[in-house]
Formats: structure tokens, C-alpha cells, sequence
């Protein structure tokens, strides 16, 4: 069975689906419309290309009216990134709440 | 490519909190209190008690309290079972308090491994570009 991280490397491994991603990231939600009107290829592939990375976890689709928008989901690529950042990360956002919780426990 | 599969790693976050070591202890040992800044749990400052620490993502970390010494360190697992093993964790969280003349230094260190992190991936801070670099290597392995 392949791995997540084979899933991510083969799905990130075409460059016109790539490009798509890069785009949500840098640019947030987009329709498939607007992704289209950028990606040089015809709006079915878009969306066959939009398929393939919402099987991955790469991105996430939400309906609205007869639209549907797309956008990255960027912690499906944490597993590529060493645990110990992703934690110094969790840690730091939780000594915020806990210096919160601190003064509310002076009143 | 997996030699490193088992090596320990750590994260270390420090930060000088204006409050006396006493309070910070109650913040980091009460349930409630844990509750508030990190997550639901049935934690006991009790040496071998198992517990759970319960995200709002639905993830359940196993528990198990080692060190339990008041005002100064309080230290327990905090192991993370997923049934894709790429995102399994075996660690342990230490927490060390110290006076200062302003109130406390706290220090969390999370000291473990991933089981199946593979050293590719392990690398710190790996990015787009060592992403790519592995590229080839993944699309020649047969499906």
C-alpha cells in the first residue's frame, strides 16, 4: 500500500496540478471558474485535476449557490515536515493561552 | 532511506510568565485548569496514573504521569496512535519550572519519534524544494 506521503508526492508530481495548488495557496478559495480562466487547460480538466487533489487532502471544495469553491489544505503536507516544528509551533500558540489563563486566575 | 527511523528528536519552548512557580503549577496539574490553555482531560498529579488528553479535533493522546515534583517538574507521555503510521508519535513531555526575579521561567520539552518517520522526511524544516528532491525517488517505486 502506498504511503500518505506517496499519495502527496505523486498527486503534487504534475506540474499543471501543482501550479493549481500553489495558486489556493498563495491566493486562497477560488471557483473552478477562476482557476480555470489562469491554468492554460480546459475547465473538465481543472476539475479532474481539482478531484484528484481533494482525494489526496490537498484541498477542500465548498458549495455555494451553483459554484463550488476550492481551497488548500495546508496541514495535509505537515506530515512532510519534521513533527518536532510542528510541535515548537503547538507549544508556542498554547503558552499564549496559558499566559491568558494566568491573568484571568489573578481576578 | 529509513535509517533514521527511530531517532529522537525534540521541541523546546521556553517562556518567563510574570506569576509565582505556585500558579503556573496549579495552570499545568488542575483538569480544569489544563482544560483551558491545552485540553479536556482526567489528568492526576500522581506518579503512574494514565490519562488522556482529548483535541478539539477529535485526536486522543495516551497518557502516562513520570515525574511529578511540585512547583518544579511535572513530566508525562504523550503518545499518538494513527491508523496512518506517518503520523504516529511516541514522546515525551517534560515541563520545568524556575523562579526568576520576575516570576517563573517555564520550559516545555517534547522529547520522541515517529515510529515510520523516514529520514527524507524527517529533515528539519523540509520544504518545497527537498519535496521535489525526493520526487523522482517515489515515482520510480512500482504502485
Amino acid at each position: 500500500m502506498p504511503s500518505a506521503q506517496d499519495m502527496l508526492f505523486k498527486t503534487l508530481a504534475d506540474p499543471t496540478r501543482r501550479a493549481i495548488f500553489e495558486r489556493l495557496c498563495r491566493e486562497g478559495e477560488q471557483t473552478v471558474g477562476a482557476l480555470t480562466a489562469r491554468a492554460g487547460v480546459s475547465q473538465p480538466a481543472v476539475s479532474k485535476h481539482l478531484g484528484v487533489l481533494k482525494q489526496a487532502g490537498l484541498v477542500r471544495d465548498r458549495q455555494e449557490g451553483r459554484q463550488t469553491h476550492y481551497s488548500a489544505q495546508l496541514g495535509a503536507l505537515a506530515l512532510l515536515i519534521d513533527w518536532t516544528s510542528q510541535m515548537t509551533g503547538f507549544w508556542q500558540k498554547r503558552f499564549d493561552k496559558l499566559e491568558d489563563l494566568l491573568k484571568r486566575m489573578d481576578q | 532511506m529509513i535509517a533514521a527511523a527511530t531517532e529522537t528528536r525534540s521541541a523546546v519552548v521556553e517562556r518567563e510568565f510574570p506569576h509565582p512557580p505556585e500558579k503556573l503549577w496549579r495552570a499545568l496539574t488542575q483538569p480544569h485548569l489544563i482544560e483551558e490553555w491545552l485540553m479536556k482531560n482526567d489528568f492526576k498529579p500522581v506518579v503512574g496514573h494514565s490519562f488522556n488528553l482529548r483535541g478539539d479535533w477529535g485526536g486522543v493522546l495516551d497518557c502516562k504521569v513520570l515525574e511529578v515534583e511540585p512547583h518544579k517538574t511535572l513530566s508525562y507521555t504523550w503518545d499518538f496512535k494513527h491508523e496512518d503510521v506517518a503520523f504516529n508519535l511516541k514522546s515525551v513531555v517534560t515541563f520545568t519550572l524556575t523562579p526568576t526575579s520576575a516570576g517563573t521561567h517555564l520550559r516545555v520539552e517534547q522529547a520522541g519519534f515517529r515510529p515510520d518517520q523516514k529520514q527524507a522526511y524527517g529533515g528539519a524544516h523540509a520544504g518545497w524544494k527537498q519535496f521535489f528532491t525526493k520526487l523522482d525517488q517515489v515515482l520510480a517505486r512500482p504502485d
